[in-house]
């Protein structure tokens, strides 16, 4: 017990019975689920695989800056038109692009394709797609820019920057969570 | 902060972001060359001298708007496709730019190319200002501004040595 006690902060941890140290972990469960809902929550709302993206580029400046927070909608009842800000994914690329549509042809029956263009790019993406592919199509489409908040994001670009930061923020949450003791 | 950030979001949810808009037209013509954007195949091309744009946006701006994205559409429907959009020139209009545009003759940023021959003869062109309003926090909404031009285009082909 020596050890211990030089770690004040662990008279809580101390302190618990069997029973408390249970109660804290399954607290703790219970916030890894609630996260996990909300956000499995959000992509049956949104019907957007990633209903919030993090711009990564300067491509949409000065609208977006990287960091930015964009919150998605991928309603398919409701048509793409020209001028809209999507975001979507190109064949053999993770990471999805989030650019205005600045050309659109739609036939009779629905189908579009259409051309996406960055704002603060000068030429239009055809050489940003797979090669060989002209246009975009409806189901390239991840989602559709509705909401917009600036900087929040930028929590996640310097976490995958830096991973240790990552682990440190996580395990540090995880920690104060398990040791601390609900005052009841 | 968040509430303060929320609070902006709200106090400008209800604004229509509406304004009048003037668009003028000059000389038309359509040719029919090479598609050297896609896949080279001859496709007809609008070309629109003299494209004038009067628009206020003053009364768009307020305390929750950061940018706006202005954009000029052509619309209409051919053979081939129901509905065609085709942005024909864009701006950003930033907070502490000229909020009263007034442009007699805009310089065209993209090729009005349509996907095969709808335009020759096509007599319902739609041109429309819209813009995208880019908050410092919230919605990005689209508007559509009051009042368009509707463009009849030649039915006759411009001499073109097969170059634009």
């Amino acid at each position: 017990m020596k050890v211990l006690e030089q770690f004040e902060f662990l008279d809580d941890v101390r302190r618990m019975d069997a029973r408390q140290v249970i109660y804290q972990f399954l607290n703790f469960c219970m916030i890894v689920a609630s996260a996990l809902m909300i956000w499995k929550g959000l992509m049956v709302i949104t019907e957007s695989e990633s209903p919030i993206v993090v711009v990564l580029s300067g491509s949409m400046e000065p609208a977006f800056y990287r960091g930015d927070l964009l919150l998605l909608t991928n309603h398919h009842d409701e048509p793409i038109r020209a001028g809209e800000i999507v975001v979507f994914k190109i064949k053999g690329r993770d990471i999805p692009i989030v650019h205005r549509v600045i050309k659109l042809h739609e036939k009779e029956d629905g189908t579009t394709k259409f051309l996406t263009k960055g704002d603060n790019n000068r030429v239009d993406d055809r050489g940003l797609y797979a090669p060989g592919q002209l246009w975009l199509k409806r189901e390239d489409v991840v989602g559709r820019a509705r909401g917009f908040l600036p900087y929040v994001g930028i929590v996640t670009i310097l976490m995958n920057d830096y991973p240790q930061l990552k682990y440190a923020v996580l395990g540090c949450l995880g920690i104060y969570v398990l040791i601390h003791r609900e005052t009841n | 902060m968040a509430v303060l950030t929320f609070m902006c979001f709200l106090s400008t949810y209800y604004n229509d972001d509406l304004a009048d808009v003037n668009i003028k037209v000059g000389s038309v013509q359509v040719k029919n060359v090479a598609d050297f954007t896609t896949t080279r195949e001859r496709k007809d091309l609008a070309i629109i001298n003299n494209l004038g744009v009067k628009v206020d946006l003053s009364q768009v701006f307020n305390w929750n708007v950061k940018e706006i994205f202005l954009y000029l559409t052509a619309e209409y429907s051919s053979d081939v496709n129901a509905l065609n959009q085709v942005v024909l020139w864009d701006k950003i209009v930033m907070r502490e730019d000229a909020q009263r545009i007034d442009i007699p003759s805009v310089d065209p940023e993209y090729y009005f190319f349509d996907d095969s021959k709808g335009l020759i003869g096509n007599e319902n062109v739609t041109l429309t200002l819209s813009w995208n309003v880019i908050p410092n926090a919230g919605r990005l909404p689209r508007v559509q501004g009051l009042g368009s031009t509707t463009v009849k285009l030649p039915s006759t082909y411009a001499h073109s040595s097969g170059r634009i």
